[in-house]
């Protein structure tokens, strides 16, 4: 039972799912197929440094192989990328190797926490923009850093609940209420939520689509946990639609304090 | 300040992490829930995936006398340098196998495994290999660089014994002696661009404890000065190898798993590797645990895939090549003996049976080749 949400677009092209799934971690290239058809998913991004880059259908970097180009758009990634040169570079090796000419651009020279390059990220947007690469830009969650990157001419910005694979949720909730309210283009929150309740908070915040990795690949079931967040994302994305009741501190009662007014002869 | 500075405080000035790691390693904390900690932190930061990689030994040749390894000037072993054609030739075979992660390997000889001789290596089987790292003697940064822009990514170099004394003792010729010159080659590799840095101690030649202790300092202070490197940290125990070293010391099984999973807890992202030193059943039993990294139907001896470099076997003494009499063997004599002895086809159909995706490419050679100074 779908709770039909608007469906929304990246660059021109329209989308109804609102979920985009990564597709790393996962126990074999079948539990990530079957997870992605489950959750209707219509994005599905790729580490190109997985992939192969040679056109020689290399049997040890077969992950596209599993993943229908005809049903999902595939986005691939730069991870891996510790500078703007370096993501250039893997970007157009992407194309080359017959990818859509979309790019996710991750830098992140540090791979611990894997945490993005704001400086770097913007360079390489410009670059990549100028060469009509649709580009979605991984970023902490900067409003500042994301609407330059909107005049830069990136198709979205994606930035970070809480760094990737933690699962720890809404942590830059602040940050990302700005970046929602100041975008001009779609918000994707990436990375860092754990659980279909962070991935619904997201949405209910405004967010225009979520991307679900490691919660999904590395749960006993990832099929089931990605149905969970697709219906996750549908709730939280429904409420936000609707407009939801603003929080209260305290109670508020039924009967107005103040109905005496219009008993009176109306408010002032 | 280098890491010998640092190390030079030890014991006495602990951080909190180091603290909190030499307690896990009191056997009085139960390994199980040790245990069932570091699954859970393993899988939330590297999946269901383990990651793959083979050693190409290309050269036995060693001017260092190192009482505990096969490859020991003054073992009368069988020895050759692959050339260039049959590091090609071995790492095709590997590529075949499937794999595309390679860490090439030498003794140290600056005569026989020269900068260039490594150079010329990497070049050669960069088109066919994406990520591939090195083992080797350890240099100056001006002499990695050239390694890096030729296209190695990852330097492996293991301080065998933090022990001063035991280092000493068991080091007796050759610039290995040199123990901080050693100790500070992850950060000389680092500034030369490498984008890996593999660190570990050799378990079997000092007090467990206090090498697990100083590695777990070592990989806490690179991770900070060398923040761009994936780090990537090895336990060898000693395996028999010619020259018949006995352990000083003794790293059981428990102990291993105890101190992996220490590892784990402490340093959740870290890369953590299993060699096919270790049995069959224990590794198996590592890889839910925190192994993040594995060599598959390994050879440590050159040419040990394909038979390259049968003709050139001899013996070197002082420097100088003695050619062989016909009846002293076929193959160049190995580092040490390994324990697993499964195919990589084996290995990868274990993992899979475990729920584990074997990664063989996990990088590409657009990424690197540069230096990341600065």
């Amino acid at each position: 039972m779908s709770l039909e949400t608007k469906p929304w677009s990246v660059a021109g092209r329209s989308f109804s799912s609102r979920l985009f799934v990564g597709t790393g971690k996962f126990s074999s290239p079948l539990a990530m197929k079957e997870a992605l058809a489950a959750c209707g998913t219509e994005l599905v991004t790729v580490a190109l440094r997985r992939a192969d880059l040679s056109g020689q259908d290399d049997p040890s970097a077969d992950i596209l192989n599993f993943i229908d180009a005809e049903k999902y758009l595939i986005i691939p990634n730069t991870s891996g990328a510790m500078n703007a040169e370096e993501a250039v570079r893997l970007a157009r090796l992407g194309v080359a190797a017959g990818l859509p000419k979309w790019v996710k651009l991750e830098i992140h020279p540090d791979p611990r926490y894997l945490l993005p390059d704001p400086i770097e990220t913007l360079k390489a947007t410009e670059i990549l923009v100028k060469e009509g690469f649709t580009v979605l830009p991984y970023i902490n969650a900067d409003p500042v850093l994301a609407k330059r990157l909107e005049d830069s001419g990136a198709a979205t910005v994606m930035p970070l609940a809480a760094p990737i694979g933690s699962n720890r949720g809404l942590e830059t909730r602040g940050q990302l209420e700005i970046i929602i309210e100041q975008a001009r283009i779609p918000v994707v929150i990436d990375a860092g939520l754990g659980t279909p309740s962070h991935a619904a908070a997201a949405m209910e915040l405004g967010a225009d689509a979520v991307l679900v990795n490691t919660a999904i690949a590395i749960a006993s079931d990832p099929s089931r946990m990605a149905r969970a967040f697709a219906r996750a994302v549908e709730a939280g994305r429904a409420a936000h639609e609707m407009g939801l009741p603003a929080a209260r501190r305290e109670a508020s009662a039924t009967s107005p304090l103040t109905g005496f007014l219009d008993a009176e002869g109306g408010r002032a | 300040m280098s890491f010998v500075e640092r190390f030079n405080q030890l014991p006495e000035e602990r951080s909190p992490l180091l603290r909190r790691f030499e307690g896990l390693l009191d056997a009085g904390v139960d390994l199980e829930s040790l245990a069932g900690e570091a699954a859970s932190l393993t899988r939330q930061h590297f999946g269901r995936t383990m990651r793959l990689f083979a050693p190409l030994y290309v050269s036995n040749e060693c001017v260092n006398i190192c009482k505990y390894c096969g490859f020991s000037r003054d073992n009368p072993i069988l020895r050759v340098t692959l050339g260039v054609d049959q590091v090609e030739m071995e790492a095709r075979h590997l590529v075949a196998e499937g794999f595309r992660n390679i860490l090439l390997v030498a003794g140290e000889h600056p005569k026989f495994v020269s900068e260039s001789y490594l150079e010329d290596c990497i070049r050669r089987i960069r088109p066919l290999v994406p990520s591939i790292s090195l083992e080797v003697g350890p240099m100056e940064t001006v002499e990695y660089e050239p390694l890096v822009r030729a296209g190695a990514e990852g330097l492996v170099v293991y301080q065998e014994t933090y022990d001063r004394q035991a280092y000493a003792e068991l080091h007796t010729a050759g610039p290995k002696r040199n123990f901080d010159w050693r100790l500070e080659c992850p950060e000389r590799a680092y500034a030369a661009g490498f984008r890996r840095i593999g660190i570990g101690a050799l378990f079997g030649l000092a007090d467990w404890r206090q090498e697990a202790r100083a590695l777990a300092a070592h990989a806490e202070y690179l991770l900070k000065s060398c923040w761009k490197a994936s780090l990537t940290i090895s336990f060898p125990r000693l395996r028999p190898a010619a020259g018949e070293f006995e352990p000083r010391v003794v790293l059981t099984d428990a102990e291993l798993t105890r101190l992996i999973c220490a590892f784990r807890v402490c340093f959740p992202q870290v890369g953590l590797v299993l060699s096919t030193r270790e049995p069959a059943k224990l590794r198996d039993g590592l890889i839910p645990l925190g192994v993040t990294l594995m060599s598959a139907g390994s050879h440590t001896e050159p040419g040990g895939y394909t038979g390259a470099g049968r003709e050139q076997l001899h013996r070197t003494e002082k420097g100088k090549m003695i050619p062989l009499i016909a009846s002293e063997g076929e193959y160049a004599t190995e580092q040490f003996a390994i324990s697993d002895q499964r195919s990589a086809g084996e290995i990868v159909a274990r993992l899979q049976g475990m729920g584990f995706d074997p990664v063989w490419k996990d990088w590409d050679s657009a990424l690197g080749g540069v230096p990341i100074r600065g």
